[in-house]
């Protein structure tokens, strides 16, 4: 493990719990992390791309990490999605920092 | 029918620049699009960024990067058929094919190019268990004729700006008109929200926020919705229609029943040849293709479409000969009659 590193666990769509590893010098965020170890199938997830325009990478936040304020694209984005709860967020728009080690987050259903 | 050389599936980027390849080979080409514009995604979902990996330009913005293109392609006349989704297609005994969009507009071609970036366009539609039930029998994804609610009790739901717009347009037609929202702040051009606001001072517009429909009421038709908002009892509204305008995503859509084999929602082709897919005479270019170390870059998309110009040329002139041209050596030759061409060096003697 490098030490740039940090670690998330994330609930897939089946309920299935994966612990990763996430870079944080690689300008990554939530949806990239998601995609790059497969845990939701291609095409399914961060479909416009990470603009905060499709809510295909939507997540659920569980941990009590402080996470950085929804910006408006987000926040409108989120006002018409699906499955939206009082923690969701898109994933596109969490960029992984040192601060997220032991964030938790569960995927909402694809829409 | 449509006659064409290369019928094109999808009019962003990639789709655009194969016309230009095409053309170079004197091949006519056709577009099909679900959208009402060309483009793609470039227009419809964010014609306002600016794109940073397309060569030679450190910064061109989306729109302006379809702009450009249909410039540099208008000299080989491309055909449209725009605002219809390919939905079928029909190999013929000769090879050829005929493709049918839902609107029934038919074309015909012996190379098809399925440029469909990632799907067609569809409204996003809200999860309530029993709507496609309800489908055309009082719910309505989009307003195609405002007639259909002449006198009629309407419930729009959505925050947009086109839930917006149409519950202003509709005050003038509808009996009633309820819009419903999950939050109490409408994200809309200034004058939209301003517009909701008067009308809703004015009883014109029965406002119910934050809230949701969660359910569906009828027989054979929407008789009502039920709504649920927060710190309420869940209630009932009777209505003709429920109107849910949630914007669109794209969905690969028909094209997945083409017998054509899909991976990871995309199209597997023949990356070390031609990107055909596994039926001869059907390729596909762009983000709509997959293979290993796929890249869903326009740039790449532009590669896969002048790679699988050439093959089509092969398959539609299998015994004539020809070999790649630059167009600085070669100009461009349109089918209109134009002709760009790198200007003639002036030769003078030294006397």
């Amino acid at each position: 493990m490098s030490n740039q590193d940090v670690t998330i666990k994330i609930t897939d769509r089946e309920g299935v719990i994966h612990e990763v590893l996430a870079p944080t010098d690689m300008n990554m965020n939530m949806m990239e992390v998601v995609r790059s170890y497969e845990l939701a199938p291609e095409g399914t997830i961060g479909i416009c791309g990470g603009m905060a325009m499709c809510a295909s990478c939507q997540c659920y936040v569980k941990s009590e990490h402080e996470l950085p304020e929804k910006s408006d694209d987000e926040d409108a984005m989120l006002a018409e999605a699906f499955y939206v709860e009082e923690n969701s967020r898109l994933g596109c728009q969490i960029h992984i920092t040192p601060k997220l080690e032991g964030l938790e987050i569960t995927l909402a259903p694809e829409s | 029918m449509i006659e064409t050389d290369i019928l094109i599936i999808g009019a962003g980027p990639t789709g655009l620049f194969t016309v230009f390849e095409a053309g170079l080979l004197k091949l006519r080409c056709h577009l099909i699009d679900a959208l009402p514009q060309p483009g793609g995604q470039c227009s419809e979902i964010y014609p306002k960024k600016p794109i940073y990996d397309i060569p030679a330009y450190p910064e061109i913005l989306a729109g302006d990067l379809t702009k450009n293109l249909m410039e540099q392609i208008k000299q080989f006349e491309p055909g449209f058929t725009l605002g219809e989704r390919a939905d079928t297609i029909e190999k013929q005994d000769d090879g050829t094919f005929i493709v049918t969009t839902n609107k029934g507009t038919k074309h015909h071609a012996p190379i098809v190019a399925i440029a469909g970036g990632l799907g067609s366009f569809e409204p996003r539609k809200p999860p309530i268990s029993n709507i496609k039930d309800f489908e055309d029998k009082g719910v309505e994804y989009i307003i195609k004729e405002p007639e259909l609610y002449r006198d009629k009790d309407v419930v729009i739901a959505g925050g947009g700006d086109s839930a917006l717009d149409w519950s202003v347009f509709l005050t003038d037609v509808a009996k009633s008109v309820t819009l419903i929202h999950r939050r109490n702040e409408f994200r809309g051009a200034l004058d939209s929200v301003e517009k909701v606001q008067e009308l809703k001072n004015l009883g014109k517009i029965n406002l119910i926020t934050p809230a949701e429909v969660k359910g569906i009421l009828g027989e054979e038709h929407v008789t009502g919705v039920a709504v649920e908002q927060k710190g309420k009892e869940p209630f009932i509204i009777d209505t003709d229609h429920f109107i849910p305008l949630f914007g669109l995503a794209p969905k690969l859509g028909p094209i997945a029943n083409w017998g054509l084999e899909i991976e990871k929602n995309a199209i597997k082709v023949n990356n070390a040849l031609d990107y055909q897919t596994n039926i001869p005479g059907i390729y596909a270019i762009g983000d709509v293709n997959t293979y290993p170390g796929k890249l869903k870059l326009i740039l790449c998309g532009f590669h896969e479409a002048t790679l699988m110009c050439q093959s089509a040329y092969k398959r539609i002139h299998p015994d004539k000969k020809y070999v790649m041209k630059y167009t600085t050596v070669g100009g461009v030759e349109g089918f209109d009659g134009t002709k760009k061409e790198a200007p003639k060096a002036v030769v003078k003697a030294i006397e």
